[in-house]
């Protein structure tokens, strides 16, 4: 009962939240915005009664860290697809799909293939010689303290860029679907993933991830049914549907320019799915496969998913389910994203999000019977609450594996030299879950406005530069050392965010405000013209006239915020002109960088203990002997 | 853990052991190379063979969508293939040496 009056309070804040709505553009109109808040209460409801039954369970250091290794395959396989699947990936490759065809769904198949990494040489070592964490993995031969130490700095630094950029991309979501304040949002869900994790450690972690992604797949199996049914389920008649429709042909005139004008609306169609339209650069795309297939499995909060399970064969079993639901709800994307662009047009989705998140939601709302119908704002509801249940079950999993490798890896590891109590490991564990929950919502909120889509891909390299080489290196290379671990780690982290500083991702005002003004002034020159035009115009004309003029006044408005946003600033954070590296996606340098460094690291350092260890290390991650154990429940 | 100290140098050097970690080395470098290869042919054949993707063959489907829906089934078959045979082959072999472990080497 405790727990009930303590959680009570922020269910309050939740429903207090409710009230302050904002006046901007929103998916949800304010006639149907109550039913919205009624599937969102339903929703934290039940995560917060699944919190509560968690919470009482929550006692010892396993139980907080690794749910007592309890849970089964099948049940972590469904936490790992509501851990990963994003809402860049829920709503973000469905939204490319709809702008830009084929390149969308090739985009999406690099999240599925980087499983393969993790079933095949990740997922049961890890399980077998670990313990709660990334730290416990690497300390198992090499020095426990050094080891630990750039362990929990690699696994914070690459939660905190994810975490940014899900706090950040969620606050903005929840404010375009339901016109809930960006600030609000973000405290929103920062003190509900904070009520999760604190009290209900990695069981309600665990749980909140489950539900959300049975949600979120149950969602897109009916979204999906509803599109395709019309067209008899017949994948060639779906396809040929988008051929034939008239907003997919107009998106590709508009994409492709002035070749459009020797295209039969057929070939326009049929232009929609063939690759080019969005990923222009091959280089950059093998960059971001490159961290995607070795990131992925070197990402803290998701190497933590396996030691909640009992054994090393529960690991498996657990990666095996995560990629039948993660590549089944790819496929699904594909119907979603063509099935919004046929349905409700690229101009509707972008007229609300540039970034074509809308498309999903907006669909829903379109089976449903559209924006004017109760069941249209019903379904679309039910899209937002999984959005919105989607970024708290993955920022509760990133705050609990930094909060892990504050507590476990540097408290208890290296300032109490593993010699901590049980009550004082999980008393640690809750107070860094509160500083990097604290440190998420402030970071949220300070970050308002900024771009940080490329901190996930970001948070990705780093993982794949820094993580993956030390732990691929010292669970199968003999002469893996702490000389190589500490040097990998650093490089490859290092190499990863200084190429990202000094690539196009950042902002270069000596390129932007040039590129801008010559937006205005093209803007200007057409509404010179619309405005002549105008006076010359008769009545059905002028309708058609002003529509474009406001388009055009608009584009030149936002230019103008543009420029404004860039203030004096004349070159990029770092101080440059341009940029100096010309990927995007750092991976293709810095990955191959950070296994170098744990190579010759390790040859240039002598560590008796590593090499000792080795035998011990090698047949425990091949056979589970010794491997740690579930706890009694 | 256990009472009496492992061998670990022993166990290593058991032929039951040897013969694991060969087995599994050779299928799962080989799985993980093939599928690494598989996997970045889709972006490389999607830039510099685009003649090849556009290349219709039932109504509009072509063999660009194609292999993009084949990255899926190769990844799951993957998968399909790997448990089969952990499920039928390693694991019986992990089992049986944390049967004997404990006796393998010598009474340290």
């Amino acid at each position: 009962m405790n727990v009930a009056r303590r959680i009570s309070p922020f269910i309050a804040l939740a429903l207090a939240s409710t009230t302050a709505v904002a006046a901007d553009t929103s998916a949800v109109s304010d006639k149907f915005r109550w039913l919205t808040f009624v599937v969102f209460g339903v929703i934290i409801g039940l995560t917060m009664y699944v919190t509560y039954l968690a919470a009482r369970r929550v006692k010892s250091a396993s139980q907080f860290y690794a749910a007592g290794r309890s849970v089964t395959g099948i049940q972590n396989g469904w936490a790992i697809a509501g851990d990963y699947l994003s809402a860049a990936s829920f709503l973000g490759i469905a939204g490319l799909i709809s702008l830009y065809g084929y390149d969308g769904f090739m985009y999406s198949v690099g999240w599925l293939v980087a499983y393969i990494t993790v079933l095949l040489v990740i997922a049961e070592p890890c399980r077998n010689i670990g313990k709660y964490t990334l730290g416990d993995i690497l300390a198992f031969r090499n020095d426990p303290k050094s080891a630990k130490t750039v362990a929990a700095i690699s696994t914070i630094t690459v939660s905190i860029f994810y975490l940014t950029a899900q706090m950040v991309g969620g606050g903005v979501l929840v404010k375009t679907l339901v016109g809930i304040d960006y600030e609000i949002s973000v405290m929103v869900v920062g003190v509900l993933m904070l009520a999760y994790v604190l009290f209900g450690g990695m069981v309600a972690t665990t749980w909140v991830q489950i539900i959300k992604a049975v949600l979120l797949v149950t969602a897109s199996i009916l979204l999906v049914v509803f599109t395709w049914a019309p067209y008899g389920f017949s994948l060639p008649g779906f396809l040929q549907a988008a051929v034939d429709s008239v907003n997919i042909q107009g998106q590709v005139t508009k994409l492709v320019g002035d070749a459009a004008k020797n295209m039969t609306p057929q070939e326009l169609g049929q232009r929609f799915l063939e690759p080019g339209l969005f990923l222009k650069n091959p280089i950059d795309q093998i960059s971001l496969g490159m961290a995607l297939v070795l990131g992925t499995a070197g990402m803290p909060h998701i190497l933590m998913r396996f030691f909640t399970v009992p054994t090393a064969k529960d690991a498996r079993v657990s990666v095996i389910w995560a990629m039948g639901i993660i590549g089944g709800f790819y496929v699904l994307t594909l119907f979603l994203g063509l099935g919004s662009a046929i349905n409700v047009g690229q101009a509707e989705i972008t007229r609300i999000d540039k970034g074509g998140n809308m498309a999903g939601p907006l669909l829903a709302q379109f089976l449903g019977g559209g924006p004017e119908s109760m069941l249209g704002n019903l379904f679309l509801a039910f899209v937002a609450a999984v959005a919105f249940a989607t970024i708290v079950a993955v920022v509760a999993g990133l705050v609990l594996a930094s909060a892990s490798a504050m507590s476990h890896d540097i408290w208890v590891g290296v300032v109490r030299g593993e010699k901590a109590t049980q009550d004082e490991e999980v008393r640690a564990a809750r107070i860094s879950s509160i500083l990097v929950g604290v440190l998420a919502i402030a970071i949220g909120i300070l970050a308002k406005g900024q771009n940080v889509a490329h901190l996930v891909a970001l948070a990705f390299a780093v993982a794949a530069s820094g993580n993956l080489p030390c732990v691929l290196m010292t669970l199968y290379w003999r002469k893996c050392n702490t000389g190589g671990i500490v040097a990998g780690m650093i490089i490859g982290s290092l190499t990863a965010i200084g190429l990202v500083l000094v690539s196009p991702n950042m902002t270069y005002p000596s390129i932007v405000r040039p590129a801008q003004e010559k937006i205005i002034k093209a803007a200007d020159e057409k509404i010179a013209v619309l405005n002549s035009e105008l006076s010359a115009a008769g009545a059905e004309e002028r309708a058609k006239l002003e529509t474009a003029l406001a388009a055009q006044e608009k584009t030149r408005k936002v230019a103008q915020d543009t420029i404004a946003k860039l203030g004096d600033d004349t070159t990029s954070l770092v101080g440059l002109e341009k940029p100096l590296f010309e990927l995007k996606n750092p991976g293709l340098i810095s990955i191959p960088l950070g296994f170098l460094a744990v190579i010759i690291g390790s040859l240039l350092y002598r560590d008796k203990r590593a090499d000792d260890m080795w035998d011990e290390l090698y047949v425990r991650q091949n056979t589970g002997i010794n491997a740690e154990g579930a706890t009694a429940h | 853990m256990a009472a009496k100290p492992m061998d670990w140098i022993a166990i290593d050097q058991d032929p039951r052991f040897q013969a694991l970690h060969a087995k599994k080395s050779r299928f799962l470098w080989g799985l993980m190379i093939f599928s690494i290869i598989y996997y970045f042919a889709l972006p490389i054949g999607a830039a510099y063979f685009t003649d090849v993707f556009k290349i219709k063959v039932w109504g509009p489907i072509n063999v660009g969508i194609l292999f993009a829906l084949s990255e899926f089934v190769v990844a799951w078959g993957i998968a399909w293939i790997y448990a089969r045979r952990a499920n039928s082959e390693f694991d019986a072999m992990a089992s049986e040496l944390n049967r004997v472990a404990h006796t393998l080497g010598g009474s340290k």
